[in-house]
């Protein structure tokens, strides 16, 4: 399955590196009355799904490969959608309704006189983008440090992730923290002096999603390619074994959860100019959940199949929330029940094994045997 | 007869204006040279008459006069006034009330008046001020009441307002009151007015210092502190010093015990919602994130029996919704068992999806069938309402449900203890294979107490719609905060979760003044995060070979 996984992976990142050539031109060169031209919402939209599909493909690495179900990435992923928005915030300057150089409009709302520490240097692009590493690696690195070394595993280990978003989610609702509150940050101009509404910042936003969504792939797929990777994997299949055999699970667990960390932070930071804001509703745990779903239903532990089942589940939210409002929690309800109990291994997984016709096995023969949480 | 004269040229004089003052001091004076009988009667007409201007201020000294002088039309008056059924006649300088039946009656006569001349009567106009001050001439005037009850209300009224005008009726009552609690009423009422007046002497201060300081309460603290920045006297600085420190302290005690009180109400919610969790979670050790969803399913249940049940047996709808909603949810979470969960017992993280998923289908339903807005579901009388207990202030729905998430606990204990579906229940708790050896059917315990577990969240259901809002999103709210409590408490014991339960409650709730509510949730969500990494499983850790794979 692994070399069929390699070669899909090959027309994976064809498929983007077209896309990413392909749309700029479709929405830039081709004429507005042409069947072919792409207006720019649609590039938006089409931008979107991909920062979806790299928070998918972060959430796969950890959960797919190492068996840690995290409900937090939607957090991870906000707080890099947060940094760039701090940055975007900043680079409004005296265009705001205040017309305040400094300080960015909710703080003159708020009657603040000074800049807060936290936003000093994200006037600076290369500090911002520090920041949507740093700060998404660094709450991985430090509940992580706690998590995995004193052994939380399983659902206890999901349950404090949300935990942890939802503490975050409570925290940046305060105006005092900080971070514009309820109404979060908005109202962003320009990103590196383009303007955000241009057709061509648009392009290239969406054109820098897909070079980020190969990236995040290519590095994935070498950490799992790697001894590293195999290591980890066993510590999916039989944590305590690899404990007895002298492996440091922890240092295993928390490097891998560190990277796919920084990887929802990133595309946290590019969905924000593609959306235009940035609100603590990100943080509210049903998004954590829905990502899962969107690696479920792709096929965990393929990588492809997350970034697809992110894109195939936002499609069809967009289209029913559009067309049958009423009917979308339904659907996406029996798409988390129906996922689960008939397709464990997602589209991919059953494309894969009937391709091969190899018999699907749902769980790992060890882990069954000792009762471990797979 | 001459006294009839006078009274009525008194009046006129009245109605023409204040600058006549002087000839009405003439006239009054000379009343009294006349006879004392007379002059009171007369005093009567005086106010009567102020209110034929029909203007704010003179409405106003009217009322205060009346409240003085209490002649016995005098409630019935201000009830008049206050319900705008004052009437008079400019004209004619007749004053009249309409009585709540409609009848129009001369004011000081007390004679019906008849319906040809009652049209030339307007309207007596009252403004918020004038309502006001209606209140606290009503208030003194049956501080003389038989009725100690009234009298007792009336005192009452008199400290809340510590209007200085009905210190004398509040003196004449104190002389001669016999009621002890009321005694008590009046002589707070006075101190409240000697603490407000400028011109109270120092011994009516100090007096009226040790009254408040007994009460001890909000109220006296700030009559006290008004006397402590009037008083010039040294001695009275000191004592109201020495009062206001000892209510301090006092209050601040009440202030603590308040919120211990918050701490477990909060506490037996906290225990409610999340008991059927650690049952579920600790029998079967899979999340079922729809069980919020069967807290929300009690709670539509009630609003469903209060729609259905006949007037008459309003008052006994939770009799009939608790049971209904123990059914309701249980049978939902025992088609959830059989329909989805039983087919993920060894994938418990899908079983955390799948559940999640039911949880929005079963959202979308309740949103579907009853909207997407609150729903309201009343009180029963025996649940709304207050009392005071001390310096302490009770709800009793409140009340109510710290014994209902008693009960509930108590009885889930024996069923634990005390059946034998409990034993095999603890049995597949402990170790499930082991169990499954010994001959329990390990599926059956699973489906029951999965549905043992949901119609616990259903009767949860039933006392959160009675201090909550019902929405479809009921649920949501509350999953989080039981989540921490099982994880906390520990899984696989009951008693576990009642202590995590009052610890998180009370926590929480002694958090709140020191540094917001918000701020105090989410250190205990840290704490909680902190905690399970040091205690993996939680406070009161089953122990045994199969909880340590």
């Amino acid at each position: 399955m692994s070399a069929r996984l390699d070669q899909l992976g090959l027309a994976f990142v064809a498929i983007l590196v077209i896309a990413a050539i392909l749309v700029p031109v479709l929405s830039l060169a081709v004429s507005a009355n042409s069947p072919f031209y792409l207006p720019p919402y649609l590039v938006q939209l089409l931008g979107k799904y991909l920062c979806y599909a790299i928070l998918a493909v972060a959430l796969d690495l950890v959960w797919g490969y190492c068996g840690i179900l995290s409900l937090g990435h939607a957090a991870f992923f906000a707080l890099g959608g947060y940094a760039m928005g701090m940055y975007l915030m900043r680079q409004i300057g005296t265009r705001g309704v205040y017309a305040n150089p400094i300080l960015p409009d909710f703080m003159v709302f708020l009657n603040w006189k000074e800049l807060p520490v936290a936003w000093w240097g994200f006037n600076w692009f290369p500090y911002a983008m520090v920041m949507v590493v740093l700060v998404p690696g660094l709450l991985a690195l430090a509940f992580g440090w706690f998590a995995f070394r004193s052994r939380v595993t399983g659902v206890y280990l999901s349950i404090i992730t949300q935990a942890m978003t939802f503490a975050l989610f409570k925290e940046f609702f305060r105006n005092d923290f900080g971070f514009g509150g309820n109404n979060g940050l908005t109202d962003f101009k320009d990103l590196l002096g383009f303007s955000l509404q241009s057709a061509s910042t648009k392009a290239a936003l969406f054109s820098a999603s897909c070079i980020v969504l190969i990236l995040a792939y290519v590095a994935s797929r070498a950490i799992i390619g790697s001894k590293y990777g195999k290591a980890l994997v066993a510590v999916r299949d039989a944590e305590s074994r690899m404990r007895f055999l002298g492996y440091r699970v922890a240092n295993y667990k928390l490097f891998v959860f560190v990277v796919s960390a920084v990887i929802a932070g990133i595309a946290g930071a590019l969905y924000v100019p593609q959306v235009g804001i940035i609100n603590p509703s990100e943080f509210a745990p049903g998004n954590s959940i829905e990502a899962a779903i969107w690696v479920a239903v792709g096929g965990r532990g393929t990588l492809i199949g997350a970034a697809i089942g992110a894109i195939a589940v936002n499609f069809a939210k967009t289209f029913f929330t559009g067309a049958f409002p009423e009917y979308w929690l339904y659907g996406l309800g029996l798409l988390f029940v129906l996922t689960t109990l008939f397709l464990p291994r997602g589209l991919l997984g059953l494309a894969l094994a009937t391709r091969e016709k190899k018999p699907s096995v749902e769980t790992p023969a060890i882990a069954l045997e000792e009762g471990v949480d797979a | 007869m001459t006294s009839l004269t006078a009274r009525r040229l008194a009046a006129q004089d009245f109605a023409r204006g204040a600058h006549l003052g002087v000839l009405r001091t003439l006239g009054v004076l000379a009343l009294f040279l006349f006879s004392g009988a007379a002059a009171r009667a007369d005093a009567v007409d005086d106010t009567l008459a102020k209110f034929l201007d029909d203007k704010f201020p003179q409405t106003a000294a009217a009322i205060r006069e009346l409240s003085v002088e209490a002649p016995p039309q005098a409630a019935a008056i201000l009830e008049a006034l206050g319900a705008n059924r004052l009437m008079v006649d400019p004209t004619d300088h007749i004053v009249a009330y309409k009585t709540a039946a409609g009848a129009l009656l001369n004011a000081k006569t007390g004679e019906a008046i008849s319906d040809s001349s009652a049209a030339a009567f307007k309207k007596v106009r009252v403004n918020n001020a004038l309502r006001s001050a209606i209140e606290g001439a009503r208030g003194s005037l049956t501080l003389a009441n038989p009725d100690p009850q009234k009298r007792l209300a009336a005192a009452g009224d008199v400290f809340r307002t510590h209007d200085a005008k009905a210190l004398p009726a509040l003196q004449t009552q104190l002389a001669k009151e016999s009621d002890p609690r009321a005694a008590a009423a009046l002589k707070l009422a006075q101190a409240s007015i000697f603490a407000t007046s400028d011109s109270a002497s120092p011994q009516d201060r100090l007096s009226a210092i040790a009254t408040l300081k007994e009460r001890g309460d909000q109220d006296a603290q700030s009559l006290i502190d008004g006397i402590a920045q009037r008083a010039t006297d040294p001695a009275v600085k000191s004592a109201a010093a020495s009062a206001l420190s000892a209510i301090h302290a006092r209050l601040a005690l009440w202030n603590v015990a308040q919120n211990l009180w918050y701490g477990v109400s909060a506490s037996s919610v906290l225990l409610l919602a999340a008991i059927g969790l650690a049952i579920t979670f600790g029998v079967m050790g899979v999340i079922n994130m729809a069980h919020g969803e069967m807290v929300m399913l009690g709670a539509y249940s009630t609003y469903v029996v209060q729609a259905l049940l006949p007037p008459w047996l309003q008052n006994w709808s939770l009799a009939f919704a608790i049971p209904l909603a123990f059914v309701v949810a249980g049978v939902v979470g025992i088609a959830i068992e059989r329909l989805v969960i039983r087919f993920l017992y060894t994938r418990p993280l899908e079983t955390l999806l799948a559940t999640w998923g039911v949880s929005l289908i079963l959202q979308q339903l309740v949103r579907s069938l009853f909207g997407a807005n609150n729903r309201l579901v009343s009180n029963p009388p025996f649940m709304s309402g207050a009392f005071e207990l001390g310096g302490l202030s009770i709800t009793t729905n409140r009340l109510w449900i710290i014994v209902l998430s008693a009960l509930v606990f108590i009885g889930l204990q024996l069923v634990l203890r005390a059946t034998p579906f409990g034993l095999q229940m603890r049995a597949v708790t402990q170790n499930r294979r082991m169990a499954a050896s010994m001959g329990i059917s390990t599926a059956r315990v699973d489906m029951l107490a999965f549905g043992l577990g949901s119609g616990v969240a259903g009767i949860a259901g039933v006392a959160l719609s009675q201090i909550d809002n019902v929405s479809p999103n009921l649920g949501q709210s509350y999953i989080i905060d039981s989540f921490m409590v099982v994880v906390f408490g520990g899984v696989g014991n009951l008693w576990g979760t009642a202590f995590g339960a009052l610890l998180i409650g009370l926590a929480n709730k002694l958090l709140e003044p020191l540094i917001g509510a918000v701020q105090g949730q989410i250190v205990l969500l840290v704490f909680i995060i902190l905690f399970i990494q040091r205690r993996p499983r939680g406070l009161f850790a089953l122990r045994g070979r199969a909880v340590e794979a």
